[in-house]
């Protein structure tokens, strides 16, 4: 399958995945929503224009919020990932080795170690801005730290179940000329 | 103006990142306040249809209980039927003088419309409704919005086919409410904590407030008809340094399985808005 189409899929398929079924589940505690959209710009390919990751971010973010009738707020913590996500690549993989071999952000092309870090640390940045955003009209402190890391939490085991589920094969980029 | 362009072609990422970023700011400050943009109504249309499409499967799996709402509330409106009353016979002939009271004078204030509820979210600190029902078939902004055990919200953004409705559990929301037993007031708001309990702030100290106290509509809201039913008062504290109770009231609306609602126009809504927004002419 082309990358653009896989992609284009994935688009949709988080999408509805996190409106219909994540945003249905009862709160677990204290609003704890389970996030799981944001994994689509994280699995973006290594070579992909920046510009076109801030708009793709953009658009992807904003169409999430029309389904829960907030524009805005999760198109912003989607920016804010997708422009620091190529600093953090740089300093997390060795340049000339991975990114040119491999297609984009997994476990098996990165090592479960920098994947990890590279996952935790946007999962944090995502939720901190998400609930700052929110907490900017309304809110008290210690809520506010205690939703961040709760939600935090529950998404990076989210995250590591669906890389257990879907084992994306690590292409190697010469296979595919 | 050659160091604007080297400037620009240097921090284009930077730009374009805080461009968007405001972008974003700027649309969610405006949505939270007014509802009017004519992109939202537009995309409103469209996430409508697919909320509507995922809701007639969903609705399979709760048919039972709305079932058993809608026979609950048919058994308490067939007990309000006038052919429930009998008249006492005890012989005498009443004769009521009709031109004391002139029976000609009444009008219609309130007219309920039903609707489907087609999207619900209960999980996010702004929480809406979508309703199938919109312009064309008589929705109004500003309309309230009930459901068969309590009050549900008010209604924000309407389209041709589809309104939104700000839930209760929503935390720009604010319904004027009072105690069914004494009638003092205070201001229902949520606090974005638990979507089965509401806050009443406001009380006066002065009312007689326990544990299981049925919370009703007051006599004040444009919107809603007064006595209808808001809650159960579920903890009580009083705040210290002010003369008022704040209420935890459980919600009688169930908002995890809300299906079909009422959406209530006051035909004199238009005129009592208009009036209480109107700015006091200083004499």
């Amino acid at each position: 399958m082309s990358n653009l189409l896989k992609n284009i899929i994935r688009f949709f398929i988080f999408i509805l995945f996190q409106v219909f079924i994540l945003n249905e589940v009862p709160p677990l505690h204290q609003f704890i929503v389970p996030y799981l959209y944001f994994l689509f710009i994280l699995w973006l390919p290594f070579s992909i224009n920046r510009l076109a990751l801030l708009l793709i971010s953009f658009a992807f973010g904003l169409s999430l919020d029309y389904f829960t009738g907030t524009p805005g707020l999760h198109a912003a913590p989607c920016v804010i990932i997708a422009y620091l996500r190529p600093f953090l690549l740089n300093l997390l993989i060795p340049q000339e080795t991975i990114e040119q071999t491999y297609l984009e952000p997994g476990p098996k092309s990165m090592g479960w170690a920098p994947y990890g870090l590279y996952i935790g640390i946007f999962t944090f940045i995502h939720h901190f801005f998400l609930v700052l955003i929110e907490w900017l009209q309304f809110g008290n402190f210690g809520y506010f730290i205690g939703k961040v890391l709760g939600t935090t939490a529950i998404s990076l085991f989210m995250i590591f179940l669906a890389e257990m589920l879907f084992t994306r094969i690590g292409k190697y980029r010469a296979n595919k000329t | 103006m050659k160091n604007i362009f080297l400037f620009i072609r240097r921090y284009f990422y930077l730009l374009s990142f805080l461009l968007l970023e405001v972008f974003c700011i700027v649309l969610l400050s405006n949505a939270s306040k007014s509802h009017q943009t004519f992109f939202a109504s537009a995309a409103n249309e469209i996430t409508g249809r697919v909320d509507k499409r995922y809701n007639n499967l969903r609705s399979y799996f709760s048919l039972q209980e709305t079932n058993r709402m809608l026979a609950l509330e048919n058994t308490r409106l067939k007990n309000l039927l006038a052919s429930n009353f009998a008249e006492i016979n005890n012989g005498k002939k009443y004769e009521i003088d009709s031109l004391i009271k002139d029976s000609l004078g009444y009008f219609r204030k309130y007219t309920f419309l039903p609707a489907k509820v087609v999207g619900n979210t209960y999980t996010l600190q702004t929480n809406f409704l979508m309703l199938e029902r919109g312009e064309a078939q008589g929705v109004k902004k500003g309309m309230a919005v009930t459901g068969p055990q309590g009050i549900v919200g008010v209604v924000v953004e309407t389209t041709a086919n589809y309104s939104k409705v700000m839930s209760l559990l929503h935390r720009n929301s604010k319904v004027s409410a009072m105690l069914k037993k004494d009638n003092n007031t205070g201001s229902l708001e949520w606090d974005g904590s638990d979507p089965n309990y509401l806050t009443l702030r406001n009380v006066t100290k002065g009312a007689k407030v326990s544990k299981g106290d049925t919370i009703i509509t007051s006599n004040y809201s444009a919107n809603f008809p007064s006595q209808m039913m808001i809650g159960t008062v579920a903890t009580i504290s009083a705040e210290s340094s002010s003369n008022f109770y704040t209420l935890k009231i459980k919600t009688a609306t169930n908002f995890f399985s809300v299906q079909y609602v009422y959406l209530i126009e006051n035909a004199r809504f238009a005129e009592q808005v208009q009036l209480e927004t109107q700015p006091v002419k200083s004499p």
